[in-house]
């Protein structure tokens, strides 16, 4: 019964082969039809590569939702800089996995996309940033660039064209805040990674103060998807506003986490379906639709369709759509507190409404976990929320500033409780876990 | 660069910043600067295998604090994280953004998805007798050093296997029908 209602809804297609034991290497690849898209675009000009991916609507899924054609339409195509392509695979969110299972599984769609990409804009090198906690995609991406190259399809007259292009992949050395693009521009440059003032925007002045294109990879794997089949084709799936599918990875307390594609606007409760419910039967507490920089949701809201609209109607993002799913056994106190840690950590010390903020939020949150908190010092969290939150330079710190409030929105009263008992007594840990705890 | 350094000496040393910034005709304190940033750059040695445990919300409370607090007794790791043999450093790692494998732990940087101590405790004992560990997708375990290379681009070496596992293939599963209950 399941299996039937779930081939309604999900569509494999860019996971279509990953059960294919051959698929990360280049023959494998081209076997099930891979870098035809690639040939498809190098017989139309750049410009009508632009013009298809405009008018198929696709998105930036590397959460602000940004129209990829338009982006790439911002490129200056004249002057004598040269332009660039930077893909963003420093996949980091809490909650996001998507990026790196895809170039695990299938680097060579990655190379095909980057080779369209920047043949569309007209950029003669491109870099693959990989966050260097991820050997293995950097392995796998690696090789698949140097197995194209060896193909003909990178370097001097690409695919025996008149174009040439050079990729080069680089490996990060441990920082989120790499992810924010201009952060992740002056990473790649060799400094530290802190955001820059914009404008400039990439667009004008970006790697090497050059035109460049930042895309998050599960962006660039749309891409041969559309040369190939056309924009129609692609705006056939979801809505209007949303058009296409997404790799939706679902985590947390349910039976079969992992990646379920499906096209935008299917429900959370279709989706908590087919990773097999909650686990033990549980129901959900709280919800998450795309990593812990968006607001959070409740068991309420299950029916919304997940699309860039609805979701921005509900009062929260569809982010990276990467959902966590916590059951009745957590601690929303804790879970924010860890949240708020994780942003601490990972603040570049740039501005101070970040830095300080983050450290203050901290401080009193992990108090509360220790069932110590104060009740004036509820107010104090909102307030310091609110001056992080539109004071920062980039979006790390609005989304530091994201859990509490949303928390508080809906369990205030928890927060009330850890004014006197500390939340470990409230909610057991070893109820938390995935598995029983025996030697523990 | 940074990362070649700790590829031959396992941390990033005062030394291997001063041979940076001769290299790269830059101030040693520019390359502390970028070194001290980042979060996989050590500024002291570790031991042979760096152990990263994810305790971000999800893996923490799905049981990576458990883990963590078993390892660190079990190795009996001091104040820096160190085992007294000098094989092993424990430390808690942020998110590596593999949440549907949570919770995830690393051994130099490799990955190993829905850890559990007892689980931690044979993987452990398997690179202590100098036996083959094989991570949940990827490479052999082979120390921190070694991992370096590849990420300072030095080591470029072809996959053999495919390395998808249950999660990235859920959704598939269950289009195909093949879902396990």
């Amino acid at each position: 019964m399941a299996a039937k209602r779930s081939s309604q809804k999900l569509r494999p297609i860019i996971t279509e082969h990953w059960d294919d034991p051959n698929l990360f290497t280049l023959a494998g690849y081209q076997k099930v039809g891979g870098y035809k898209a690639l040939k498809a675009a190098l017989k139309k000009t750049p410009d009508q590569v632009i013009e298809l991916v405009k008018a198929s609507g696709l998105r930036g899924r590397g959460g602000a939702g940004f129209p990829t054609g338009m982006k790439w339409g911002f490129v200056p195509k004249k002057g004598d800089k040269p332009r660039y392509l930077v893909v963003n695979a420093d996949e980091s969110e809490p909650g996001a996995c998507k990026d790196v299972p895809l170039m695990l599984a299938d680097p060579h769609l990655l190379v095909e996309g980057v080779i369209i990409t920047s043949y569309a804009i007209e950029a003669k090198e491109a870099f693959i940033y990989i966050r260097g906690e991820v050997p293995e995609a950097v392995r796998r991406v690696s090789w698949a660039v140097k197995e194209a190259r060896e193909a003909g399809l990178i370097g001097r007259n690409v695919a025996g064209s008149d174009y040439s292009l050079e990729v080069t992949v680089h490996a990060g050395a441990g920082a989120y805040i790499c992810g924010e693009e201009t952060a992740l521009l002056d990473s790649l440059e060799g400094f530290r990674g802190q955001p820059r003032l914009k404008p400039p925007f990439p667009a004008v002045a970006g790697l090497y103060a050059a035109p460049t294109v930042i895309n998050n990879v599960e962006t660039i794997a749309n891409v041969p998807f559309i040369v190939t089949n056309g924009a129609e084709w692609f705006r056939g799936y979801g809505t209007e506003k949303s058009p296409g599918f997404k790799l939706w990875a679902v985590s947390g307390h349910v039976e079969r986490p992992g990646i379920y594609e499906a096209p935008f606007g299917i429900t959370m409760r279709e989706l908590l379906d087919y990773a097999g419910g909650v686990r033990y039967g549980r129901d959900v507490k709280f919800w998450i639709p795309g990593g812990s920089s968006v607001p959070m949701l409740t068991a309420e809201h299950l029916d919304i369709p997940l699309t860039y609209e609805d979701l921005a109607a509900a009062g929260t993002m569809l982010g990276t759509g990467t959902p966590m799913v916590f059951d009745t056994t957590t601690s929303v106190v804790k879970a924010v507190t860890r949240w708020l840690e994780f942003y601490k950590h990972e603040s570049c010390g740039k501005c101070t409404p970040c830095r300080e903020g983050t450290y203050w939020v901290v401080d009193i949150l992990q108090r509360f976990e220790q069932g110590d908190g104060k009740k004036t010092e509820l107010k104090l969290l909102d307030d310091l929320s609110n001056q992080i939150e539109g004071r920062s330079f980039c979006a790390l710190g609005d989304a530091a500033a994201t859990p509490f409030p949303a928390a508080m929105k809906y369990f205030a009263d928890e927060f009330d409780l850890a004014t006197k008992t500390p939340v470990d007594k409230t909610f057991d840990p070893a109820a938390t876990m995935l598995k029983s705890p025996v030697a523990v | 660069m940074l990362h070649l350094v700790q590829s031959y000496q396992g941390w990033v040393s005062p030394e291997g910043i001063e041979a940076c910034a001769r290299v790269l005709g830059i101030s040693p304190a520019e390359v502390s600067g970028v070194s001290t940033f980042y979060t996989m750059y050590r500024r002291r040695p570790c031991g042979k295998h760096l152990i990263g445990v994810c305790t971000t919300s999800l893996c923490g409370m799905l049981g990576g604090d458990a883990v963590l607090q078993d390892l660190r007794e079990y190795l009996s790791v001091d104040e820096n994280g160190d085992s007294p043999d000098g094989m092993f450093t424990v430390e808690h790692i942020e998110c590596q953004a593999a949440c549907s494998q949570a919770p995830v732990v690393t051994i130099d940087w490799e990955f190993f998805q829905y850890m559990t101590p007892w689980r931690m405790h044979e993987v452990v004992a398997d690179l202590r007798d100098g036996k083959e560990v094989k991570p949940d997708r990827g490479s052999t375990v082979r120390g921190f050093r070694e991992v370096e290379k590849v990420l300072a681009g030095m080591e470029l070496t072809e996959p053999t296997q495919p390395a998808v596992d249950d999660a990235m293939l859920a959704g598939l599963m269950v289009a195909k029908g093949k879902a396990k209950s």
